[in-house]
């Protein structure tokens, strides 16, 4: 007999197989994802909650008998007044004479099931095959955090790092080397000492002593830990690149941004988000709202704060600029921006606005400018002020991107086509 | 115990005990607590009744302590402790823990496996009483009986189990690395689909392969198609091939060994385009169908040995005085839910409960050893009144599956106590008959119902490859043999029917015959899927 405690083994035993299983259900999940997308409440979009997918397609056919061919006799318990040749009226459907009931309560099948998926699996399906454009720094980065990493042995280190399997190693090898005599040789000449005693052999006996006292030197001489064997783990801090991101959210506070043009800019802002903890260690989101002025503020304000006034954008850009020149060297920062408004701005500021992006965008890793409009306000031909302004400065920088959104269902098909214009420009 | 007369049930054990010496040996454990120290304590107490009293015989075990996560691990993967991967696996692990986390369903308290030695997963949530009946159930009980019943013993190697599933697990994903997960998928996909037709239910004469011979074979097999290589074969014209000298192909069918009803056998031997690597995961499937079929056979037989040894060890230490009256009060209250049957017409109802069927049978054996009626004189006169209840047990066990046991020892008294009927349903009927309950005219009937119900071949569709041509259109038949006029479920044939085609990689044929008169009933068709 034997007891295993396998309880500390590790746990994602099943890992592959769920793996496996989720590429093969892809489709159905890929659907519940986008659907989770489309209509679920802003908050809970953060796959906090999980999601959940109805599974049908993944089936596992086996020949079996069809339940409403020919007939079979079976024997059933807990017989109470029948008799035999009584005959019993079979319910509407499915079971016969009690033969339990057919599917599980809530109509769950075995080819059909609810699939919960982890927040970090909803993730990859959900970006699945988007990147970030210009992940790192075109310049140098400062060398910010310090890892350790594996660098070979050393002969010398503090003792917690001593490697015993090297250290054995070489301990043995040199032992061969050096023929140290072992237990076992002076045991038997120990032996063969007794013999010889016994045998009244003197001179044997001599000679095993004289034997015996060179091996015990030898051993001696070479011992079996020398401080030559001794090997260390070794360890070299390497400079990792800091991976941490900015993400400006720039927003028209002004009160033609009705609150479901909010809404809609806040999945925006919170898809973007999501998008970039992925990639990076640690994001800092800097949220700027404006009217005629511009501030920062904090998320609750920025999303449900009402302010009137006119909109000056170029407000917005000039609050960026400096923000980034006082806490985010660029040279340490991936500074990413998104933008959204609704499109209106004085036509005098527009030059300044375009002359300021033009200014901050060398410096950003991404920069996207969503225009949110109600539905019936969208036109193709209806072209906002800001739009037509912006779209010159599309046309010269490739890491800009605008879109247009009316819809909460059309923010996953805009976001994605950012993303991979971006990438197919980089 | 065993010293005593027979007495008769429950008023005279009640009366031994009162007057039985008092406990010589201090309880094994108080409270619900366990401790890796008291479990071999427990084991060793168990074995000195199970082995020493009982006579049991049984592998050396192995305990393994698990949590409820990992017990949900060993479900998904048919309880095998390593198995290869596939998705199917993902999908019974999501379904089962969303099912548990609602609270559908509780865990098992163990699992156990039939391997030598046989390995025992014990729950790390369960009390020290339930540890103390599940090592009492699993590590004894269904040890016994894969160690000893015939059918394991003719067709699962319990030595070689773990090493098999090993090389499984590597050969599969080294396939995947080499073939690419799809196509591995596609391919154990098929094999598993046509599991049920991966058996041999009759013993023949086919060489075993030990699973080193199997790598070794797959290396050397390997190892000759690249000093094979040589791209000149490439450019050789292809030779028309011979016109076909058996039109009939009966000669052809003869060579193959048809009809077979082997499936997988079948195609792993003569399936015209599969890759070996293909051949060997066909393989592997059919030799797991074949592991697990036994277990299939008994469950009855199986569930009804454990939990009869689990009752009668815990009863016997308790009498020594190794149990508390507390820990004996809580095993039975778990033993007694675990054997429940409620009736037809209960809401719990959900068929015959293969514990309280197995466990009633073994407790009515020992009846009529011990204190056999008149009526169990003239039924069963090879034990009634025997007295050694054990030793016939021990003889059932080893020599019995379900079909037969049943068969044999199904008693009047039983299935007055069960009230057991059998009725016929018939499709087109708009009522099901009952054709016999337990009475002196249907005793017979019931237990000859009762018996066919847990035959594994007569449940399972009757299947078998019955034409193929390894020339020509290179057609491949199956025939099932339609008996009371039970026909397979359509279109999980027809997809079954897909599956073997591209196992078989030519079009495939389902001819379903009335097994009366040979007429055909229906016919279903597969294509190859183009490669």
């Amino acid at each position: 007999m034997n007891i295993i405690d396998r309880r500390l083994n590790p746990k994602s035993r099943s890992l592959g197989n769920r793996q496996r299983f989720i590429r093969r259900a892809k489709s159905e999940i890929r659907e519940a994802v986008n659907d989770a997308i489309k209509n679920r409440a802003v908050t809970s979009i953060d796959g906090k909650e999980p999601i959940r997918a109805r599974i049908k397609g993944v089936k596992e056919p086996v020949f079996g008998l069809a339940p409403d061919t020919g007939e079979r006799e079976f024997v059933v318990p807990g017989n109470k007044n029948f008799r035999a040749g009584d005959r019993i009226p079979k319910p509407p459907k499915g079971g016969a004479g009690g033969q339990g009931q057919e599917g599980s309560p809530d109509g769950e099948g075995q080819d059909d099931f609810v699939f919960t998926l982890t927040r970090d699996e909803f993730l990859d399906i959900f970006f699945e095959d988007l990147a970030l454009p210009d992940m790192l720094k075109r310049k140098l980065k400062q060398e910010k955090s310090d890892k350790p990493m594996r660098a070979g042995y050393a002969t010398e280190g503090p003792p917690a790092k001593l490697s015993y399997a090297r250290t054995m190693r070489n301990s043995l090898a040199r032992r061969v080397a050096l023929r140290r005599p072992t237990e076992a040789e002076i045991a038997a000449l120990e032996e063969e000492r007794v013999e010889a005693e016994a045998a009244g052999d003197a001179e044997r006996v001599r000679a095993a002593e004289a034997e015996i006292a060179r091996l015990k030197r030898r051993r001696v001489l070479t011992p079996y830990l020398d401080p030559i064997d001794l090997r260390y783990r070794r360890f070299e801090t390497l400079p990792q690149p800091s991976t941490q991101a900015v993400m400006f959210c720039l927003m028209d506070a002004s009160a033609s941004m009705t609150e479901p043009l909010k809404d809609l800019a806040k999945r925006f802002f919170m898809l973007l988000y999501l998008f970039l903890t992925r990639e990076y260690e640690a994001v800092e989101v800097v949220f700027i709202r404006h009217t005629t002025t511009a501030r920062e503020v904090d998320e609750e304000t920025f999303f449900r704060g009402v302010d009137t006034g006119g909109t000056v954008v170029s407000t917005a850009l000039e609050k960026m600029r400096e923000i980034v020149t006082a806490r985010y060297p660029v040279d340490e920062w991936n500074i990413y921006a998104a933008q959204a408004s609704d499109g209106h701005d004085f036509s005098d500021d527009l030059g300044v606005s375009c002359d300021l992006l033009r200014g901050l965008l060398p410096i950003c890793q991404h920069y996207a400018y969503v225009e949110v409009s109600s539905p019936h306000m969208m036109g193709a031909s209806m072209e906002s002020a800001l739009w037509g302004a912006y779209k010159t400065v599309a046309e010269e920088a490739s890491n800009f991107a605008m879109r247009r959104i009316s819809a909460p269902d059309e923010i996953l098909p805009v976001f994605r086509r950012l993303f991979a214009r971006a990438r197919e420009a980089a | 115990m065993t010293e005593e007369p027979a007495p008769p049930r429950k008023p005279a054990s009640k009366r031994a005990r009162k007057t039985a010496p008092p406990p010589v040996a201090p309880p094994l454990f108080e409270g619900a607590e366990w401790t890796f120290d008291m479990l071999g304590r427990v084991h060793d107490a168990i074995g000195e009744v199970a082995v020493g009293e009982m006579g049991l015989d049984v592998y050396p075990c192995q305990i393994e302590i698990i949590t409820s996560e990992q017990m949900l691990d060993a479900y998904a993967s048919i309880g095998m402790p390593l198995f290869y991967r596939h998705w199917s696996f993902g999908k019974r692990f999501a379904i089962e823990q969303t099912r548990y986390k609602r609270g559908q369903q509780s865990l098992a308290y163990e699992l156990v496996i039939n391997s030598d030695p046989c390995i025992c997963y014990c729950m790390e949530e369960n009390s020290a009483t339930m540890q103390t009946l599940v090592l009492a159930h699993a590590a004894f009980g269904h040890n016994h009986f894969f160690k000893n019943n015939y059918l394991f013993k003719q067709w699962t190697r319990a030595d070689a189990m773990l090493d098999y599933l090993d090389f499984a697990r590597r050969y599969v994903a080294d396939c995947e690395e080499r073939h690419g997960i799809d196509a591995v998928e596609a391919t154990l996909d098929a094999a598993h689909a046509l599991m049920n037709q991966g058996v041999d239910r009759t013993p023949k004469a086919r060489r075993a392969t030990s699973p080193k011979e199997l790598s070794a074979r797959e290396a050397a097999r390997h190892a000759e198609a690249e000093a094979q290589y040589d791209d000149l074969w490439r450019t050789l014209p292809v030779k028309a091939p011979a016109p076909p000298d058996d039109p009939e192909g009966a000669k052809e069918a003869v060579a193959l060994g048809l009809p077979e009803e082997n499936i997988l056998y079948f195609l792993e031997k003569n399936a015209p385009k599969l890759a070996d690597w293909q051949r060997e995961l066909i393989r592997i499937v059919r030799h797991l169908a074949q592991y697990f079929h036994p277990q299939r056979q008994t469950k009855v037989m199986n569930e009804g040995c454990a939990t009869f040894v689990h009752y009668e060890v815990l009863h016997r230490m308790h009498d020594k005085g190794q149990l508390t009256d507390g820990a004996l009060l809580e095993a039975l209250h778990s033993h007694s839910s675990v054997v429940a049957q409620p009736g037809f017409d209960h809401p719990w109802y959900r068929g015959l409960n293969p514990y309280a069927l197995g466990y009633a049978m073994m407790r009515d054996i020992k009846r009529i050893c011990e204190t056999p009626d008149p009526e169990d004189l003239d039924w069963f006169p090879d034990i009634a009144g025997r007295g050694d209840a054990l030793a016939v047990l021990r003889d059932a066990w080893a020599d019995y599956r379900d079909e037969s046991f049943i068969g044999q020892f199904l008693s009047p008294r039983l299935m007055r106590e069960m009230r057991l009927f059998s009725v016929v349903d018939a499709a087109e009927a708009k009522a099901v008959e009952v054709t016999a309950i337990h009475d002196e005219d249907g005793y017979r009937r019931v237990r000859r119902a009762l018996a066919r119900q847990y035959d594994a071949s007569a449940q399972d569709p009757e299947i078998e490859v019955v034409e193929a041509r390894l020339s020509g259109n290179r057609h491949l038949v199956v025939e099932h043999r339609v008996r009371d006029g039970r026909r397979l479920a359509p279109d999980t044939a027809q997809d079954v029917l897909e599956r073997l085609a591209f196992l078989w990689g030519y079009r495939v044929k389902l001819r379903e015959v009335s097994a009366e008169d040979g007429a055909v009933i229906a016919e279903h068709e597969a294509i190859a899927p183009a490669a």
